[in-house]
């Protein structure tokens, strides 16, 4: 059951626009991301979800053309995570991100959880091998990868590269967690550890996740934001939205009336 | 409730089916009872054995139907209005399964009484006026899903409000017809088991009528009196 309580804000989208050269990809987003909480987005394909959560850790920076406008608003610091003061490298720490392929480096085990504490200049080996065992743990593969830990990472099953991406992500200890439709590749019971670690993680760690799996988002999240055309629809409780969704684009949507 | 199509017509023919498939255990249940009271008022007990039949049928359904929809459920995980007519429906057939039996109680009812001799003529008026406002609930609870009108609905769940002042009027009656002469006894409680099937079928057309709620308007208004107000 929810509680009645109402959660603290972890990160607000406002009057957020978004373009790709001349195309608007984002069209006046208005939506509060609760703290430790779980929010799903959903919608067709192309329209906007990715592009909506790939502005939180400023991935559309690495390419020319691309322009933000409104705030994304990060607390408790209350800084504007898109304003040009502030270092998108610095960001990504606090914001880690989970993609649809798993994506391990070409590394070891090791090595892939430990990148992100070496460029951040972490270079005390006791400091590194605490924290690449608690990320792993976190991520739920330490006693599968333990033993093993200067294997190369491609090596591991598709379920468990995409584990150890999360371990990578967790490894900087973020605020947010981006996951980006994270269990497309994955067979039903990696899918289902996937889905376990979220919920886990969420006592820790404030998590957004695109998900094409209208049931994974009805099971994992706390909320629900649904898009379409690049506006955001409607957003509400998941529970609500699955049950009584309030707009009827989003119904269609859920119900699969949408062609 | 989202009348516009799926993507999958598969689907849509499987709910369409289901609907079909309940209107279709309704109209069973309907004419159990119009069978049941003409019993009661002609005293032709031939029509009991049919009703006892028919309940056989309706009970088919109910699990048929009930199948249909742990099958919609495992292959379609439906959501929103969807979800809400699945769930509704097997909450439906289980209050017209219900009804049935209750018919069949008032058949079962009225052979005895006949079996006995015959019905006092001061007990066919009160409870075939009772009889029938229960039926007009079914009917309408059964209209109200099939076009899923709220507002039917809710006019349903307010006329079992009248059925059960009635039922209480003729279980008074019945109580002094009595205590005034003991020779009554015997056919008057199968009356009262009568009456009592009649203001239960009342109390299954409410159930059905709130499911139609909640399959339209996503609200769930059982236990609740202020909800209709």
């Amino acid at each position: 059951m929810q509680t009645h309580d109402k959660p603290q804000l972890k990160a607000e989208a406002r009057n957020l626009n978004f373009y790709y050269g001349q195309t608007q990809a984002l069209k006046n987003i208005n939506m509060p991301i609760y703290d430790k909480k779980v929010t799903a987005l959903i919608g067709p394909s192309g329209c906007g979800k990715s592009t909506y959560l790939r502005s939180f850790n400023r991935m559309h920076d690495l390419y020319p053309g691309n322009r933000y406008e409104g705030e994304i608003r990060f607390f408790p610091d209350n800084s504007n995570l898109l304003s040009a003061d502030v270092d998108p490298i610095e960001v990504r720490m606090r914001v880690g991100m989970v993609f649809q392929k798993p994506n391990p480096f070409p590394k070891t085990i090791y090595e892939n959880v430990a990148y992100g504490l070496r460029v951040r200049g972490e270079k005390n080996k006791r400091i590194l091998d605490e924290k690449v065992e608690n990320a792993l743990r976190g991520a739920a593969i330490w006693d599968e990868v333990k033993d093993r830990l200067q294997d190369l990472a491609p090596n591991l099953s598709g379920g468990q590269q995409q584990r150890l991406c999360i371990a990578r992500a967790l490894a900087t200890d973020p605020e947010l967690l981006l996951f980006d439709e994270p269990t497309s590749a994955l067979d039903p019971i990696a899918t289902g550890a996937i889905e376990e670690l979220v919920h886990e993680l969420k006592t820790r760690v404030t998590i957004l996740i695109v998900t094409h799996n209208m049931q994974q988002a009805a099971r994992v999240s706390d909320y629900t934001a649904y898009m379409y055309l690049g506006e955001m629809i409607e957003f509400g409780k998941t529970d609500e939205i699955f049950i009584k969704p309030q707009d009827k684009r989003t119904e269609d949507y859920i119900t699969g009336r949408m062609g | 409730m989202n009348e516009s199509q799926h993507v999958s017509s598969q689907f849509d023919e499987d709910l369409g089916r289901l609907r079909t498939h309940v209107l279709q255990m309704g109209g069973l249940v309907e004419t159990q009872i119009s069978a049941a009271i003409e019993a009661y008022t002609t005293g032709e007990i031939a029509s009991v054995k049919t009703i006892v039949e028919t309940d056989r049928k309706v009970n088919d359904l109910e699990k048929a139907i009930d199948d249909d929809c742990a099958h919609i459920i495992a292959k379609r995980q439906p959501t929103a209005s969807d979800l809400r007519l699945v769930l509704g429906i097997s909450k439906i057939v289980t209050d017209l399964e219900r009804a049935g039996d209750e018919a069949k109680k008032i058949a079962k009812g009225v052979r005895r009484i006949y079996d006995n001799g015959h019905l006092p003529a001061q007990y066919g008026v009160g409870i075939r006026h009772l009889a029938e406002a229960a039926l007009a609930m079914v009917r309408q609870a059964l209209d109200a899903f099939a076009r899923l009108d709220g507002a039917l609905a809710v006019s349903v769940i307010r006329a079992d409000a009248d059925v059960d002042v009635e039922f209480k009027s003729i279980i008074r009656q019945l109580i002094t017809h009595m205590m005034e002469d003991p020779r009554t006894i015997t056919t008057s409680i199968d009356i009262i088991s009568i009456s009592r099937a009649i203001e239960r079928i009342g109390d299954h057309a409410k159930n059905i009528s709130e499911q139609v709620i909640f399959v339209v308007e996503g609200r769930d208004i059982r236990h609740n009196k202020e909800a209709i107000k």
